[in-house]
């Protein structure tokens, strides 16, 4: 277990970044440019405070910000960086009270690093939890519509200035109906969403995933090319697969982008091949014909050469990676969580088996 | 087909002449402060070596480091603006956000952004404003720019209003030289226009280095097109490189490898190449290297442009040996090893003087005598050698090192357990993959996937064009192979639309030439 960190500058908002896409599990976009708006808000010698959500007032406001979309299209059309201050203000006047704190709703990729803007921006502190210990594609995939907590009101606004509100009738509704403004609004928007009180929502937070994202990125750091085999010693999880790319078949399906991976093995799994199939996230991988692993354990490829990371969107022929498997937290574990974010939902006819 | 191909180096200066596949005569001299008087002395020995034994040239290929070096050194850069047709959105990340502070500094960093840009599936986000446009333009150039870069949100999926800018600025301000930033990079904008502002700042620089290496040639009575060798191992025209001189950048290393895969006939392998002051590990497949999964950093600053993957460590002839910390380099006595290290009768002890006291090479008349702690200097030199091909490594399989450059017979016979072996002509192998070079023609496009047409049809159909392209460009259609081909979904746009891209080599043309 990591130790919990209490501040969060330049150098550890980059270790956040880095470790945070182990937990994007092949998705949740690159944080880079997430990196880059806050460390443009921070200077050079700037801070966010970090608190745990035990630390606040029961009924303290607390509002997740994310960008929602295709992250492809945040490497290209960078925010306004007005879309946050009025986000905020608009969810103050629907919900008629002042914020307390931000949070993380996606600790994988892009979604960590969205949330330090608005801290930074605010000047309030964001609390060392999330609500998914990883990155998933959908709205309601997150721990707090196991609570019975709703995504509305939520609050949408874009590069231009447009803004939107939403109260639906479930989170799966909220879903669709935000993703299609989203791609109205050119691929990328600014939301926030899911605002829950401190106290109630509690139980339901993944705590201290900012530290562990913070201690992912120390170790990928320090290990290079040995990272797989460390986060799997540390976490808990095991180097599934090694082997190189031999075929990458991507296609657009309603806003995802779907497809599979072929690995030919190398090393330990010479001779033997893996195939992984991805719905922005790696879903499922399967050695010579056998489940291996399912969402929603993390299923999550690391260059072999260097240790970094590697996403479904960089994922080339003929790079060598490993296939590092790791468990989520326990509360994806129940039946109810499965039927939200298991293998049967995204279409994969196979029973979810804990790694 | 006769071809001489030159090589510029931090240390030195390769050339080579080539008659197809053989090797016909070369030397290697030391790279002057001036580069091009070092040029001269290795085409002037090389050319006598080889009198008489060829005529009619039919190429000069010239791959060179002089622009990654003015980049890495903060020299001869001209002061470059960008102009970013982005707004309302762009903001909240400026222009040259995460570039190294001295860097910006050289480059009199300003920017101006602008309205326009495409949403990604082709939308306009707003209008291009030609006032707000040559307004910037003036602005800039009241502030000392006299290069602009000029990037425009997906101007990967719609080029028309970057080049719409490029006609208002070239049309009120004639002179102006302007990169466009679709000209170079991939998607990623802050990368892709990062690759734009160093294009432009090395501007100036690469039309004096053209213009000296067509003066040099007319010099040698060499009557014969010159070409520059890119990143990818092909070739670009003197007048190309004058306009899209970032493209060359990472030659040095390609250079290498295929020349290094070329003199060994080893396709798969892995490759290091020893210099002066540096040596660069590599992964050869089938003789070409491997490109960089991720995106690259060059001096410190983050890029996309497709590159070789290569470590890079401060290891070669002219490292200086400490012998309290007992490390060799990184500081290195680069160009002044022929008067600074002992065996040339300099007081600098250096890797080449431990490389010899050990019996691996001779040079140099001065013998380094006894040195009692040889064992653990050279201990040394193989850690650090045996690290970074083990760090090149994708996997344990045993594959052979080629070692090249003129810092090959620093390294001992095996390292991180495989074998190392010197080709012939070693020495010269950046200068013979520069005259090996090939050919490539490229295309781009984004194919709508139906019934009647497959991904592989959609694949097939950019290929051909591709191979079009190579041909147009000089390419013997006989010769053409596949080097990189890439297919990615467009989210977000009705039905399957597949961005494909493809790059084809082959040997450049000289029938009927």
């Amino acid at each position: 277990m990591a130790n919990r960190i209490k501040k969060v500058d330049r150098e550890a908002l980059a270790l956040i970044a880095k470790g945070s896409t182990v937990l994007g599990a092949g998705g949740g976009g690159d944080p880079y440019v997430g990196r880059l708006m806050v460390q443009q808000i921070l200077g050079e010698a700037g801070s966010v405070d970090v608190v745990q959500i035990e630390d606040l007032n029961h009924n303290a406001l607390v509002l997740p910000i994310a960008m929602m979309g295709a992250p492809q299209v945040m490497q290209e059309k960078f925010p306004s960086g007005k879309e946050i201050p009025k986000l905020i203000e608009m969810m103050e006047r629907l919900l008629e009270r002042k914020v307390e704190a931000i949070l993380c709703i996606e600790a994988g990729g892009l979604n960590s690093t969205i949330p330090f803007i608005a801290a930074a921006q605010m000047g309030i502190p964001i609390v060392d939890a999330d609500a998914m210990g990883r990155a998933f594609p959908e709205l309601q995939m997150v721990t707090l519509t196991l609570g019975g907590m709703g995504a509305t009101p939520m609050a949408m606004v874009d590069d231009k200035g447009n803004g939107a509100t939403f109260d639906t009738i479930s989170n799966q509704w909220t879903e669709k109906l935000a993703r299609a403004l989203t791609i109205e609004m050119g691929g990328s928007a600014m939301v926030s969403l899911y605002p829950i009180l401190a106290g109630p929502s509690r139980p339901y937070l993944i705590e201290g995933s900012l530290s562990t994202a913070l201690d992912m990125g120390r170790i990928l750091d320090e290990h290079k090319s040995g990272a797989a085999h460390a986060l799997a010693d540390t976490y808990g999880g095991r180097v599934l697969f090694t082997g190189r790319v031999r075929d990458v078949e991507r296609r657009s399906d309603a806003g995802f982008t779907k497809g599979k991976l072929v690995l030919e093995g190398q090393l330990d799994f010479d001779g033997k091949g893996m195939d992984l199939s991805f719905q922005n996230e790696f879903l499922a991988g399967w050695v010579e014909g056998d489940l291996v692993a399912t969402t929603p354990d993390l299923i999550t490829l690391l260059d072999a050469n260097t240790g970094g990371p590697v996403t479904t969107d960089m994922v080339k022929y003929g790079l060598s990676v490993h296939v590092l498997g790791l468990p989520c937290d326990p509360i994806w574990r129940s039946d109810e969580a499965i039927g939200l974010v298991g293998p049967r939902y995204f279409g994969i006819d196979a029973d979810y088996q804990p790694l | 087909m006769i071809r001489i191909g030159v090589d510029v180096g931090g240390t030195n200066t390769d050339a080579v002449i080539m008659d197809g596949s053989d090797f016909v005569a070369g030397s290697k001299r030391l790279t002057t402060p001036d580069i091009i008087s070092g040029v001269r002395n290795a085409l002037a020995a090389t050319m006598e070596e080889a009198s008489g034994k060829v005529s009619d040239i039919g190429a000069l290929m010239v791959g060179t480091t002089h622009f990654v070096n003015a980049l890495v050194r903060r020299r001869d850069l001209a002061p470059t603006g960008v102009i970013r047709i982005c707004l309302p959105s762009g903001s909240s990340i400026p222009p040259f956000s995460d570039w190294p502070s001295d860097l910006i500094d050289g480059l009199d960093g300003h920017y101006r952004l602008i309205h326009g840009g495409y949403e990604m599936d082709g939308r306009e986000i707003a209008a291009l404003n030609k006032d707000e446009l040559l307004q910037a333009v003036t602005d800039l150039r009241a502030e000392g720019i006299t290069e602009i870069a000029l990037s425009s949100v997906f101007s990967t999926v719609r080029s028309d209003m970057e080049e719409q800018a490029f006609d208002i600025i070239t049309e009120a301000f004639p002179n102006q030289s302007v990169t466009k930033s679709t000209d170079i990079g991939r998607l990623g904008l802050l990368e892709r226009e990062n690759a734009a502002i160093i294009n432009g700042a090395l501007r100036p620089l690469a039309a004096e280095v053209v213009e000296s290496f067509l003066a040099l040639a007319e010099e040698l009575d060499l009557q014969c097109p010159l070409y520059f060798t890119k990143n990818d191992g092909t070739l670009i025209s003197a007048d190309q490189v004058s306009r899209l001189p970032v493209l060359t950048f990472a030659c040095g290393p390609t250079n290498s490898m295929r020349g290094a895969a070329f003199l060994s006939g080893i396709k798969n392998g892995l490759v290091a190449d020893v210099g002066g002051t540096t040596m660069d590990v590599g992964e050869v497949q089938n003789g070409f290297p491997r490109p960089a999964g991720t995106a690259v950093s060059v001096a410190d600053v983050q890029t996309n442009f497709s590159m070789p993957d290569v470590i890079s460590i401060g290891l070669g002839g002219g490292s200086i040996i400490d012998r309290e910390a007992v490390t060799v380099g990184p500081d290195s006595v680069g160009h002044r090893l022929l008067e600074e290290s002992v065996v040339f009768g300099g007081s600098v002890l250096t890797a080449s003087d431990i490389a010899v006291a050990a019996g691996r090479t001779e040079m140099g008349d001065h013998p380094p005598g006894d040195l009692p702690d040889l064992a653990g200097l050279i201990g040394a030199l193989d850690q650090k050698a045996g690290d970074a091909i083990a760090r090149s490594r994708t996997s344990g399989e045993a594959m052979t090192v080629i070692a090249v450059g003129g810092g090959a017979v620093l390294l001992p016979d095996e390292l991180d357990g495989l074998e190392v072996v010197r080709p012939p002509h070693y020495d010269l192998a950046n200068a013979i993959g520069a005259a090996i070079a090939q050919v490539s023609g490229e295309d781009s496009r984004v194919i709508a996937l139906a019934e009647s047409m497959t991904r592989e049809e959609a694949i097939q159909s950019v290929v051909e064009a591709a191979e079009a392209a190579a041909v147009g460009n000089g390419a013997d259609p006989d010769t053409l192979q596949l080097l990189s081909q890439s297919d990615v979904p467009l989210a977000y746009l009705p039905g399957s639309n597949l961005a494909i891209s493809v790059t084809v080599v082959g040997e450049l043309n000289m029938k009927g030439t």
